[in-house]
């Protein structure tokens, strides 16, 4: 495996073996052991656009295996600005670091950087496409809340149109049979060119209240303000799909809550007091789970 | 077929595209770009066939197509046959093929894939299905079907 473009890029045992060994990593992850794996190897993380939890996580990572990281996180402060194509800049890069994480406003930017780069390219989130390193952490999440990852029912939360974790999340969770349930207003639904990858184990709908019994895990996703041309629309459309401790008092006493974070109104501060409240932990496991990824594809460990 | 191909003057040499989907020949005219280059060119349009109820045929004389041009026409009417005429007898004979991938042939619809964007990118369509036509750019995964194809 050289590169990690989309998650259909990495085999079901490659997805379980990520999994497995970002559970004994969590003691490094933590810091509560010390590694020198990554001692002389250096990771670039080229944000074209600004993230902070992918960014500081992948350094994390790196840091807590022994490693170095150059990079940037804003094409600000790039030669972007000077009309630099994104090939000259992923062929220069790619003669600095050992590995390169890309974050860019485009989709298929990622696949372009990996046609060109001689080092492995990590999708770290291109446009409205793929994440796949946020799905790999969302299935390590689940499979450590929920103890499996097969046969579930799970609920997609908010905007799935433009909410490019929820692509690749859906189509991983098809991997392993899940009964999936996508809830978003109308002009936010599950694109067509995610369903038609799914199986038939899919249903759609336009409020949470009709299947939020029946779920495991429910997924929820951040409704963007920037999508709404009518900012009356944001604000009546956000407003019924936010979470409180209320809105899940007739979830399943196992239900866990996940979301990719920034949260704005989504959920309510109320419900980080619940059982159901698995999103720090979640935030945290991209640690782990990026650790686990590097170190597949750097070698070492 | 040799009876629609005399319905207008044979040609000595250059090429018989046979077997169009009716009405597509117009769109594959403008495709091969055929007012610039100064060939002499003749579209039948509706002709009754056996196989087909109707179809299209284009003659373009003294030119022979290019791959990308076959390709394009190929994704138009997958029906179609090249026939290339030498010296007023038929040379050699295609039945037109859609292949696996099309680089640089047509552009993802989706305005903010990287293939639209970048600088020196080419585009990259790879086959999902012949029947119906549906594609899927290489880049950012966007569904393409053939009624949507826009060609560079």
């Amino acid at each position: 495996m050289d590169h990690v473009v989309t998650i259909q890029d990495l085999a079901d045992d490659e997805i379980m073996s990520i999994l497995d060994r970002a559970r004994e990593l969590l003691p490094v992850a933590r810091g509560e052991e010390r590694s020198d794996a990554f001692v002389g190897k250096i990771l670039a993380t080229c944000f074209f656009e600004p993230s902070t939890r992918t960014r500081l996580s992948f350094e994390t990572a790196m840091h807590r295996l022994g490693g170095n990281v150059i990079g940037f996180a804003d094409s600000r402060t790039t030669s972007h600005l000077k009309g630099e194509t994104l090939a000259d800049a992923v062929r220069m890069v790619a003669g600095y670091a050992d590995a390169i994480v890309l974050r860019h406003p485009q989709e298929g930017s990622a696949r372009l950087a990996a046609e060109i780069s001689d080092v492995p390219v990590i999708n770290g989130g291109d446009g409205a496409g793929q994440h796949p390193t946020q799905t790999l952490l969302d299935l390590f999440t689940i499979r450590e809340e929920l103890g499996k990852l097969e046969g579930l029912t799970v609920g997609l939360l908010g905007d799935l149109r433009y909410g490019r974790t929820v692509h690749s999340l859906a189509a991983a969770l098809a991997r392993y049979d899940a009964t999936m349930h996508f809830i978003a207003p109308e002009s936010l639904a599950m694109p067509r060119r995610v369903t038609a990858g799914l199986p038939d184990d899919w249903s759609a709908h336009t409020a949470l209240d009709g299947v939020l019994p029946e779920l495991d895990l429910l997924y929820v996703t951040r409704i963007q303000k920037e999508r709404f041309p009518d900012p009356e629309d944001y604000v009546r459309v956000a407003g019924a799909y936010t979470i409180s401790a209320e809105t899940l008092r007739d979830a399943k006493p196992g239900l866990r809550v996940l979301h990719p974070l920034p949260r704005v109104g989504e959920i309510a501060t109320d419900v980080d007091e619940t059982d159901h409240a698995a999103y720090f932990r979640q935030a945290f496991n991209g640690v782990p789970v990026r650790m686990a990824l590097l170190e597949m594809l750097l070698g070492g460990g | 077929m040799a009876d629609n191909l005399l319905k207008v003057q044979p040609i000595r040499n250059g090429t018989v595209i046979d077997h169009l989907r009716a009405g597509a020949g117009l769109k594959i005219l403008d495709i091969l770009d055929v007012a610039s280059t100064g060939n002499t060119v003749s579209l039948l349009i509706n002709v009754p066939s056996s196989k087909q109820g109707r179809k299209d045929i284009i003659k373009i004389e003294d030119r022979e197509l290019t791959e990308s041009e076959t390709e394009r026409i190929a994704l138009l009417s997958p029906s179609a046959h090249v026939n290339i005429i030498r010296n007023y007898s038929v040379a050699e004979k295609t039945a037109v093929e859609i292949p696996e991938e099309v680089a640089g042939v047509a552009r993802c619809p989706n305005t903010n894939c990287i293939s639209n964007n970048e600088r020196g990118a080419t585009s990259r369509l790879l086959l999902r299905s012949r029947e119906p036509l549906q594609l899927a750019c290489a880049y950012c995964a966007r569904l393409v079907a053939g009624e949507e194809l826009q060609f560079l």
